[in-house]
């Protein structure tokens, strides 16, 4: 078992937190795992990206090597575009389609949504509306997680027990909110991948 | 025993903790800061075992943790690469001295830049101090690595240098930890004058350095961090240098590389070992993360011996971090590629947060400036370097830590006045100070806007050595109480803002003026907190 993951983002999206309950699950499956992130400048409101590797044999590399990602999950719809070049010819697209505006020259959503249909592979979400639908719109993030959740290898088991870790010290409601927002986004794709 | 999943930095602190430090010094700067962070959130910290606070400058945390290795006990100092040329003075001269308690230098080198102005090697700084230099692959090893520098360093007597890069630095990875080591014992040096480097000592200290040299390559080849790896295909031989490795290995199933590999992890380089993959291969290829520096060695300036590949003959790019396609291109094996990135997806480049102060702050100097004109502003390091961008564009430089002011004087002094100093509240402790000093002793026409957000905003909001003295310090240094204004940087007091900075502007002096508002992360996070222990309360 092996995946590649690119986790992508604008900085202060929760991207981390998606890698880290990945991670805590990935351990509890008893996977190995490399996950480098992005710290400093670059998280003030820019283009922010993580790599994340899980597999049951040693991982040499911290990151991914270009076409060889099996997954970009992206929590904003442009910025899965900029790693394509990354993405395996029989990977998957995973995506918000809730654009995060601010630059001035961002493009039009429908140009957005016309190359990610170009994707072999990809599942488009409405993150913000079922976060919102689960009690915040602050748990997009969870719900991506959920979408993408079918593709990772991990079971749905391990990774709410990583989400519940993860959000432990911040009270059972806000561990249930996120729980909610990542079935929501589990149930989404399962509709929409075909088996 | 259980990993635990931690980043490079996180292991590197993990691994200081058990060897039994007693303190880590350290200034915030990217990719190094969460190393004194995770020793601070630490049992060991919190209950006082361990001293772990921010220090003004990278230069007064080396010479903090030369003092308590003085003292016998075990002391990290860490700091991003650039910080290192801050400390220079300090840590070339700890390599005379040496070290008596355990002492370990750790220099975060950021290739590529992702949040830095240069990309500059530490190891040069080690091979300069003379100092034994560890090079970690990955995160466990970089546990290993602290944990033997320390004893390394004792044993020696001299300090070590760990120089680790960006990726490492913020990976994540699971890592095994060893038995923790107690700490040491209060113990002075047996030598009391072993620190006092007057030339007469330091001839004689300086010596034993260079006698300790050929032991230094001996444990290079004997302490288990640098190995030689056989293989059958002796065409070309890779010397692959710390994180290197990983993207080498990355391109073969199970690493099993069909050419001889020497896996260099310690430094001086283990001669032994190189002379042999000399001898063998035909060619030798090198994969360095950071400058060519054992290629250059290799290769020799007229270039006599066997043909030597890397970044200096193009096989690979002089700049920027290694990757395993890189290194798969350079070994001429395939390489895939996903599709393009479609035209229409648009640059995001980091950017000041809605609602900074620095944003207030930069328009009302704007609109001061408009009477003479662009081009007057030195600037220096931190968040409010973003303003050199779209949509402020209000700054002219950021060069180094501090130069934002003595860049000013030079300008003024060449006749651009008024030339405007734009420095942060932790930069300007960290070397701002001394330059207001020079600036005030000549009387020069400069406006220095000091920009108090009242944190180290940039590295993630750490304590800031300036908060709540920033105004006694320039008093105090000699600017004229009626040249110091304290603004608040709200666009409700733009139109006074501007009329205040105007004024001084036209000051044939120093004037200082404060904008100050606290960070919106850091007020975000501490509102945050307040809401989450009240609700714990109830």
């Amino acid at each position: 078992m092996k995946k590649d993951i690119i986790l992508a983002g604008v900085g202060g999206q929760g991207i981390l937190s998606i890698a880290a309950c990945i991670g805590l699950a990935a351990l509890r499956e008893g996977l190995q795992l490399k996950q480098a992130e992005v710290h400093g400048m670059s998280q003030r409101g820019g283009a922010v990206q993580s790599h994340l590797r899980i597999s049951d044999s040693p991982i040499a590399s911290d990151i991914i090597s270009e076409g060889k990602a099996n997954i970009i999950l992206s929590v904003e719809p442009m910025e899965a575009l900029r790693y394509l070049p990354m993405l395996a010819s029989d990977g998957w697209v995973v995506t918000s389609i809730n654009p995060f505006v601010n630059i001035p020259n961002y493009p039009l959503l429908d140009e957005i949504l016309r190359e990610i249909w170009k994707c072999h592979h990809y599942v488009t979400v409405d993150a913000d509306d079922m976060a919102k639908n689960a009690g915040s719109i602050k748990a997009a993030n969870m719900v991506m997680l959920g979408a993408a959740s079918p593709l990772l290898g991990l079971t749905a088991t391990s990774l709410e027990a990583g989400v519940s870790e993860l959000f432990a010290a911040k009270g059972q409601a806000i561990v249930d909110l996120n729980i909610k927002a990542f079935r929501a986004g589990r149930e989404w794709s399962i509709s929409q991948i075909k088996p | 025993m259980e990993k635990k999943l931690l980043l490079g930095d996180e292991a590197i602190a993990q691994a200081a903790i058990d060897a039994g430090i007693s303190g880590v010094y350290a200034y915030p700067g990217t990719p190094s800061t969460e190393i004194m962070e995770y020793v601070q959130a630490s049992a060991e910290a919190q209950n006082g075992k361990i001293k772990a606070y921010w220090s003004a400058n990278e230069k007064t945390a080396m010479e903090t943790a030369l003092g308590m290795s003085y003292a016998g006990k075990r002391a990290l100092v860490c700091m991003k690469h650039v910080g290192l040329n801050v400390a220079a003075d300090a840590f070339i001269n700890a390599a005379i001295t040496g070290a008596n308690g355990g002492l370990v230098v750790l220099a975060a080198d950021d290739p590529s830049m992702h949040s830095s102005q240069n990309e500059q090697d530490s190891r040069f700084y080690g091979k300069f101090a003379l100092l034994p230099i560890l090079e970690p692959s990955d995160q466990q090893q970089a546990y290993d690595m602290v944990r033997y520098a320390f004893d390394l360093s004792e044993e020696l007597a001299l300090p070590v240098l760990i120089r680790i890069t960006t990726r490492l630095a913020h990976s994540r990875a699971g890592v095994a930890q060893r038995a923790v080591r107690e700490q040491n014992e209060l113990k002075l040096p047996a030598n009391l004058r072993q620190f006092v480097l007057l030339p007469a000592i330091a001839r004689v200290q300086y010596r034993d350095l260079l006698s300790k040299q050929e032991h230094l390559r001996k444990r290079a080849l004997t302490d288990g961090f640098n190995i030689y790896i056989d293989a059958e295909d002796k065409s070309v031989g890779i010397i692959a240098c710390g994180l290197a490795y990983n993207y080498l290995v990355e391109n073969f199933d199970n690493a099993k590389v069909p050419h001889p590999v020497l896996k260099v992890g310690q430094y001086p380089l283990p001669l032994d070992m190189v002379r042999r993959l000399y001898a063998e291969c035909d060619s030798i290829l090198l994969l360095e993360d950071g400058y060519p520096m054992v290629e250059e060695l290799l290769r020799g300036m007229l270039q006599l011996g066997k043909p030597v590949h890397g970044r200096l003959d193009g096989t690979l790019p002089r700049d920027g971090e290694l990757n395993p396609v890189l290194v798969a291109r350079a070994l001429g094996l395939q390489t895939t590629s996903g599709q393009p990135v479609p035209q229409i997806v648009k640059a995001r480049p980091p950017r000041l947060c809605d609602g900074c102060a620095h944003t207030d702050a930069f328009m009302a100097l704007n609109e001061a400036l408009q009477a003479y004109g662009r081009g007057r502003v030195f600037s220096d390091i931190g968040c409010y370097t973003l303003s050199a961008l779209e949509p402020l564009e209000a700054i002219n430089s950021c060069v180094d830590m501090g130069a934002s002011i003595t860049m000013a004087i030079g300008a003024a002094d060449a006749g651009l006045v008024p030339a405007v100093a734009a420095i942060g509240d932790s930069t300007f402790t960290h070397s701002g100070m001394t330059g207001l000093l020079d600036a005030v002793n000549n009387n020069s026409p400069i406006t220095v806007i000091i920009l108090d957000n009242s944190t180290t905003g940039m590295t993630g909001g750490q304590t800031s050595s300036a908060f709540g003295k920033v105004e006694d310090i320039c008093r105090g240094i000699g600017v004229a109480e009626e040249h110091i204004h304290v603004l608040k940087p709200l666009r409700k007091h733009h139109e006074e803002n501007v009329e205040i900075i105007r004024k001084e502007l036209e000051y044939q002096g120093v004037s200082v003026i404060i904008p100050r508002r606290e960070c919106v992360q850091t007020l975000n996070r501490k509102v945050r907190e307040k809401a989450r222990a009240k609700q714990a309360q109830e």
